[in-house]
């Protein structure tokens, strides 16, 4: 566990209030469109330097709230500040503030790690000698060598390739960071890289995260306090030892996990 | 590592120049990585575009003597300007489809950029990239074709050029939208774009010939004013004052065409934002 270094009573590097968001569903047989409810209603509050898990079942919502808060959708009601800068406002000053990694490592693929950090690196108004130096340095502290920073993406393992996503993310030097699943698919070595580099950088920089994972060792590891989240509704949110505490007779954080969410992992049929 | 700070001491608006000048750079310098990655497609479509431009002038070739050089000016002409007009309109499209192939599109949307500034890059890029290939596929021209330049007025030609890109370039930020609201869907739109204005704007023969329901389309494009142009400067050896006044109407709607497509791509850009187009997967 990372010791406390919340800044109680200043501006919380988030803010969620009474958030909603919707998406023209599948196609129904009569070819009408469900709406689908992604999130629902969702408040939360995460202080600065803090590590904030966000942990639910696939399709639970996860992501659309990372995608909220990273000014890559707009709520349908409710609003989102970031230290204090609204997400819809204010998008511009939200955006220096903050990067994302996600599930997939997005990249051009023929290109090299070099040149996509690169890319990268000048919007956000880094210049090619700082975006090398940092990329270097970030790179071989993940176990790269010189030749595989200047090899196609394409050509390395994906494990590699999410390694250079969490690099590019740090290498802007954001006070927020938001990790959608930065360890899935990684090999137990790598993972162990990533949580050393996560907590690292929350204990030398104070630097707020938000992490989704599946992992329940690494939540109860690295955050500070974990929110669950089922079918776009918050269902609890604590401490570990306050999420056990609520639950009766529960030993793990699994176990809350399940007492909450109730249901099979992926089952996430409409059945309402 | 010192994670904060702004960089300090410049004046402000020197400052903010230069963040915006690394932005047009990041796209100039992104694409010509990727051509040198992809080199040997690159290749390909020079080879096939310096061929097309070609075949097209030998057509004129089989016509009599007395008009055979300026036939084949006249179909060369609509070919290299075809070549670079519908490059310019590819270039602009094609960076925000290849980018929601490769599935970046989020990124680049997330980073603290003006969207101007990333459109401009764009344009930029699209404009150095198609004169490049102009220039290749002209000196192949020259080595087939011994055609005549006596009474051409080749500093008109360039003012012409230069004057219809900017009107591309609106078109080509307007087509862009298509790729932002769908992924496949939209490359299939632009390529229709692109056929009608192949249809209408008169490139290999003068719009008289079109049927007459399909005339009036013509005057709407601004590549059918381009091609009128540069043939009057090559073909008649026009000057720029005798081209003044349908060389500021270009320019007119080259001046309206950037701003109207920096308005309807930012408004798609909220619309794919309200309803989560840019999202691939994850
Ligand atoms: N852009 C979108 N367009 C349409 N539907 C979407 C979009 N984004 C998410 N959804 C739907 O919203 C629901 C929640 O998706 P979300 O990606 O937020 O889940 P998640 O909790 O991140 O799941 P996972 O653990 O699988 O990553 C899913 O059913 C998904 O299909
Ligand atoms: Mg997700």
């Amino acid at each position: 566990m990372i010791a406390q270094v919340t800044t109680a009573g200043a501006v919380p590097a988030i803010e969620v209030r009474e958030v909603h968001k919707r998406f023209a569903g599948d196609r129904k047989r009569n070819g009408r469109r469900k709406p689908f409810i992604a999130v629902n209603g969702v408040s939360l509050r995460v202080e600065q330097g803090e590590v904030f898990g966000l942990l639910g079942a696939n399709g639970s919502g996860k992501s659309t709230l990372i995608r909220l808060i990273s000014t890559l959708l707009y709520p349908d009601a409710g609003s989102v500040s970031v230290f204090g800068h609204d997400v819809v406002r204010d998008q511009r000053t939200v955006r220096r503030l903050l990067n994302r990694v996600s599930v997939e490592a997005s990249f051009f693929k023929k290109l090299s790690a070099i040149e996509n950090l690169m890319y990268a690196g000048r919007l956000y108004n880094l210049s090619g000698r700082e975006t090398r130096e940092r990329v270097v340095e970030l790179l071989t502290q993940l176990g790269f060598s010189k030749a595989k920073i200047r090899a196609p993406l394409e050509e390395l393992s994906r494990g590699m390739q999410q390694k250079v996503a969490i690099s590019r993310a740090l290498m802007t030097r954001p006070k927020l960071l938001l990790l959608d699943e930065p360890t899935t698919g990684l090999d137990p070595r790598s993972k162990r890289d990533v949580q050393e580099l996560i907590a690292n950088l929350h204990a030398q920089h104070g630097v707020t995260c938000v992490l989704t994972t599946h992992d329940m060792d690494e939540a109860e590891r690295l955050c500070d306090r974990i929110s669950i989240i089922d079918r776009g509704r918050i269902v609890a949110l604590g401490t570990v030892e306050e999420l056990k505490a609520a639950q009766d007779g529960v030993q793990t954080l699994e176990d809350v996990f399940f007492e909450l969410v109730g249901r099979a992992w992926g089952d996430e049929e409409d059945d309402e | 590592m010192n994670w904060s700070g702004a960089p300090g001491g410049m004046k402000k608006t020197m400052n903010e120049l230069a963040v915006e000048g690394r932005t047009l750079y990041a796209f100039i310098e992104r694409n010509f990585h990727l051509v040198r990655r992809y080199l040997s497609w690159e290749i390909v479509f020079l080879f096939y575009n310096a061929i097309n431009a070609m075949t097209i002038g030998y057509i004129g070739v089989n016509t009599p003597v007395q008009h055979r050089n300026e036939t084949v000016l006249y179909l060369l002409i609509g070919a290299l300007l075809w070549g670079y007009l519908s490059l310019l309109f590819d270039e602009v499209a094609n960076s925000i489809s290849w980018e929601r192939w490769e599935g970046t599109i989020e990124y680049t949307f997330m980073a603290p950029i003006r969207r101007l500034t990333h459109l401009l890059g764009m344009c930029l890029y699209a404009v150095t990239y198609g004169i490049v290939r102009t220039v290749i596929v002209l000196v192949a021209l020259a080595l087939f074709f011994h055609i005549s330049l006596s009474t051409a007025n080749l500093w008109t030609g360039v003012v012409v050029l230069v004057v219809s890109s900017v009107s591309f370039m609106g078109l080509g930020l307007i087509a862009a939208t298509l790729p932002l609201l769908s992924t496949e869907r939209g490359v299939q739109a632009t390529h229709i774009i692109q056929g009608v204005i192949l249809l209408i704007s008169g490139i290999y023969y003068p719009i008289s010939v079109l049927p007459h329901w399909v005339q009036w389309a013509s005057y709407l494009s601004p590549a059918t004013y381009a091609l009128e142009m540069a043939r009057a400067a090559l073909l008649h050896g026009a000057t720029v004052a005798q081209l003044a006044a349908p060389l500021l109407k270009l320019l007119l709607i080259g001046a309206l065409m950037i701003p109207l497509g920096l308005f309807v791509f930012v408004q798609a850009e909220r619309f794919a934002m309200r309803t989560g187009r840019l999202k691939r997967n994850g």
